[in-house]
């Protein structure tokens, strides 16, 4: 538990009658990718709210770095290191890939408010760039990217967070075979920059990252192990696994 | 294609030359003009920054660019009058010199803009049209009803201001000034759209979740655009005051307000350019257009139209081919 | 100050406030409908007291001239409905407020264009001229009174229509979901058309019997427009219960502002500057009352409240 980068601690949310988080406990520890998968409404899109600052869990901690970050806002946390990407793109179509992919330096060095170009932070952009295979595209602006370019600018933005911890909310939904293949090969390797929360849908590529798995059902983590672990659990193959093969 | 950087430094240079010709042709009236087009255009250059780059859709500009006139026209009246200002047991002398009256209208307006963006950005969308808007009739109805300083009359400043080795009198000299005000506050916005502060408050306009994902208030940076926005039109109230010699309550009328949005979406909304483009063709036709048919607000507002419904990038839209930076 | 002048000003503040209501309510009716901000609201009120001066002129009936107010800016924004507003259904507020400030750059010089810059004036008729004794001794104008009730029956009215009627059935479901009406089969164009002339039809209303009080002149409409934009911003956008609390809100604020801060003032200074300064605040009186209602409820009284 000590170790963990981020972590939600009895995490309760309700909606009137609706306990959308049940006392959610998760963690994410070094160099791991969790995966937490679940059906559809079982409650990701709210804890994945909670644990980024958007959404105020009515109770429980979220605690970044050992530090109980849940009295702070998105943009504080983030600031802290908690890089998240949206599940439908949010990026600023008008401006170029570059400066897209800038914002994330600006927002880390803490630097909105300065009034002249930083080589630095554009160097960064830059590497952030490279990294995702995204060079080539700097100078066009983000509204002409295909799908799956957006994807991974959103992935570039994050990681020019200086991020503690990623926090990818259904990153693959959208794209193909092939796309799927290529940002798996790419998460694969992020993992070591900063441990990765993944919320996904495709179990594929949820068997082929995860080292653990969290299964969330009605608000409730009924399980968490590893992915062999998780495959043999029957309370998830009833729950989940058994309605989606 | 016609880049943005030539296009701005394109139509300062038109204005400015069509200024210097017409000294050396002696039509002095028609410097005059093109100062007008000047200080318009440097309002606009402030509400551009905010609506153009933040997206605040702010219909009460004309408050700062009011404060700025009142800021000249009461200062100067004191100095006139060699009557000092009373504030509890401070006093203060009026003065006549340009500078100090250009400090005192930026940090009027400035204030102000800080008070109103605190007020006005806890609401978004039409909320803050209305809100600015109203504010707006407020300061117009106080100028109105306070009747120290001329009330519904206005002040009448019988000599321009002063300006250090200048003789500000001399229509070709007062128009270097606005001119050099008006290219230095272009250079601070162009400035300041390079910078991560530009560059986050761009992104703000479009994706402000991405943006607060990022590390980033989007509110703070709003709040920012809008007092720096507020001040430079209030520079150009405080210029437009002199140029006229004259306040009154109009300044801070919501026809105004309305009519610098004008400027900036004529020209072309968020583009460098924009404002002086904006500026100076409103002035042509109110020159032009005004004297040949009395009722040519109907010819502007039909225009207006026209370019909101079917040309949306304005004058530098169509000159450049692309309705956006 | 005496109970009967409190009185008054009470009185003079509802009749305000009712007709505020008039221009109010179709302002927030487009708005909530069509997500329409529409700054040629004012010139609407402006049409209908222009038609009502001139039909009064012309034949010497006040309630004629009021009906022709009514449908005159009901024709008027009908028109501009089909013509210009229909555009910006789908545009940005940015847009609707350059397009809508046209408008009023249109109407306002066109109307300057056909009757000149001298203001008409619409005479309150006999039957309603005069003052009236209410309970107490109080005398009041009966054509103020009779303000005060029409407002009053309108906004009746307007509840039942948007209540009870499958019309009004018809505009609310309109508020919550467009393609559902669409899919219900109602002509969503000629709804939304309909609206637009409701709206406009009773701010052409307001300004034929406001204008009776006061002159009927170009740029009569905008100072409204403000005040109105002010009622919905401290009432809630899109509610016309939040509008009719706003409206006599506002209404009563300005009026019992002017009488009740110059004698305030009176207690800690010298008449004159009492006076002055009492009504110079007194101008600020609503704008303090919206800034502290942002700072309570940014949403409004019955705006919808984020979650």
């Amino acid at each position: 538990m000590s170790e963990a980068i981020l972590s939600c601690r009895e995490v309760t949310k309700r909606y009137g009658a609706l306990t959308v988080s049940d006392a959610v406990c998760l963690d994410l520890r070094p160099g791991e990718i969790h995966a937490l998968i679940g059906p559809n409404g079982a409650g990701k899109s709210t804890l994945v709210g909670q644990i980024s600052g958007a959404i105020r869990p009515d109770a429980g901690r979220v605690l970044l770095d050992g530090q109980d970050v849940t009295d702070l806002p998105v943009a504080a946390r983030a600031r802290r290191g908690l890089a998240r990407t949206f599940q439908v793109s949010q990026l600023a179509g008008g401006d170029t890939v570059r400066d897209n992919a800038l914002l994330g330096a600006v927002g880390a060095a803490g630097a909105a408010f300065g009034l002249r170009p930083r080589r630095d932070l554009a160097a960064r952009a830059a590497a952030a760039l490279d990294r995702i295979g995204l060079a080539p595209l700097a100078d066009t602006r983000a509204a002409a990217l295909s799908h799956g370019e957006r994807r991974r600018l959103e992935i570039a933005i994050a990681l020019t967070l200086a991020p503690r911890a990623f926090v990818m909310d259904e990153p693959m939904a959208g794209l193909g075979p092939e796309g799927t293949a290529e940002l798996t090969r790419l998460l694969d390797g992020l993992r070591h920059e900063a441990p990765i929360l993944l919320i996904e849908h495709d179990m594929d590529a949820v068997f082929a990252l995860a080292d653990r798995i969290s299964v969330l059902v009605a608000g409730r983590v009924v399980a968490t192990g590893t992915v062999a672990t998780i495959r043999a659990d029957p309370a998830v193959r009833a729950a989940y696994l058994g309605e989606a093969p | 294609m016609i880049t943005e950087r030539v296009l701005t430094l394109g139509a300062l240079a038109a204005l400015g030359l069509v200024a210097l010709a017409a000294h050396v042709a002696d039509e002095p009236f028609t410097v005059t003009l093109a100062t007008r087009a000047a200080i318009f255009a440097l309002a606009a250059v402030g509400l551009n920054l905010a609506l153009g780059l933040g997206g605040l859709v702010s219909l009460g500009h004309a408050v700062f660019f009011g404060l700025g006139g009142y800021a000249m026209g009461i200062l100067a009246w004191h100095a006139q009058m060699y009557q000092p200002m009373r504030i509890g047991p401070l006093e203060i002398a009026g003065t006549q010199s340009m500078p100090a009256i250009w400090l005192v209208a930026v940090a009027v307006s400035g204030l102000a803009a800080l008070l109103i963006g605190l007020l006005a950005l806890r609401t978004a969308g039409v909320y803050f049209i209305m809100i600015t808007l109203a504010f707006g009739q407020m300061f117009y109805f106080f100028a109105v009803s306070w009747p120290a300083y001329g009330g519904e009359d206005g002040l009448s400043i019988y000599v321009r201001n002063g300006f250090p080795g200048l003789n500000t009198l001399d229509p070709i000299q007062f128009f270097g000034l606005c001119f050099a005000l008006l290219a230095a506050a272009t250079g601070l916005v162009a400035g300041l759209r390079r910078a991560p502060f530009g560059l986050a408050l761009n992104a703000a306009r479009q994706a402000p979740e991405r943006v607060r994902a990022a590390g980033i208030e989007p509110q703070r940076l709003r709040l920012a655009a809008f007092v720096v926005s507020g001040a430079i039109t209030g520079l150009a109230g405080a210029l437009f005051a002199d140029l006229n010699r004259f306040v009154s309550p109009a300044m801070f009328s919501w026809q105004l307000s309305g009519e610098i949005m004008v400027f900036v979406i004529l020209g072309g909304a968020g583009r460098l350019s924009g404002p002086v483009l904006g500026a100076a063709a409103f002035v042509a036709m109110e020159h032009w257009l005004g004297g040949i048919w009395e009722y040519w607000h109907i010819l502007l507002g039909l225009l207006l139209l026209g370019v909101v419904l079917f040309a949306r990038g304005g004058i530098a839209g169509l000159v450049t081919g692309r309705s956006h930076v | 100050m005496s109970a009967a002048l409190i009185a008054e000003q009470v009185l003079n503040g509802l009749q305000s406030g009712v007709m505020l209501f008039l221009m109010a309510a179709g302002l927030t009716l487009v708005f909530g409908v069509m997500g329409l901000i529409n700054l040629a609201h004012g010139s609407l009120y402006m049409v209908g007291a222009f038609v009502a001066a001139s039909v009064a002129a012309a034949t010497g009936s006040f309630l004629l001239a009021l009906a022709a107010a009514l449908a005159g800016a009901a024709l008027a924004g009908a028109v501009v409905e089909r013509v210009v507003i229909r555009r910006l259904y789908d545009r940005d507020h940015l847009d609707q407020v350059l397009a809508t400030f046209a408008l009023i750059l249109i109407f306002s010089e066109g109307t300057r264009w056909i009757f000149g810059s001298f203001p008409l004036y619409l005479d309150v008729p006999p039957w309603l001229s005069g003052p009236v004794e209410l309970p107490g001794g109080i005398l009041y104008p009966r054509y103020r009174l009779a303000l005060i009730g029409a407002g009053l029956a309108v906004a009746a009215g307007l509840g039942l229509l948007i209540g009870r009627t499958r019309t009004g059935i018809r505009i609310r479901a309109g508020e919550n979901d467009r393609e559902m009406i669409a899919a219900l089969g109602i002509d969503i164009a000629r709804l939304y058309t309909l609206v637009f002339a409701l709206g406009a039809g009773l701010a052409g209303l307001a300004g034929a019997l406001v204008g009776t009080i006061q002159s009927v002149q170009v740029g009569m409409g905008e100072p409204v427009l403000i005040l109105a934009f002010v009622t919905i911003v401290i009432g809630g956008i899109g509610s016309i219960r939040g509008a009719l609390a706003g409206a006599l809100l506002v209404g009563l604020t300005d009026t019992l502002g002017g009488i009740v801060l110059p004698r305030a003032l009176l207690l800690v200074t010298d008449p004159a500057t009492a006076a002055a300064t009492g009504a110079a605040l007194a101008s600020m009186a609503i704008y303090a009352l919206m800034a502290a209602i942002l700072v309570w409820r940014p949403t409004g009284l019955f705006g919808a409240r984020p979650a």
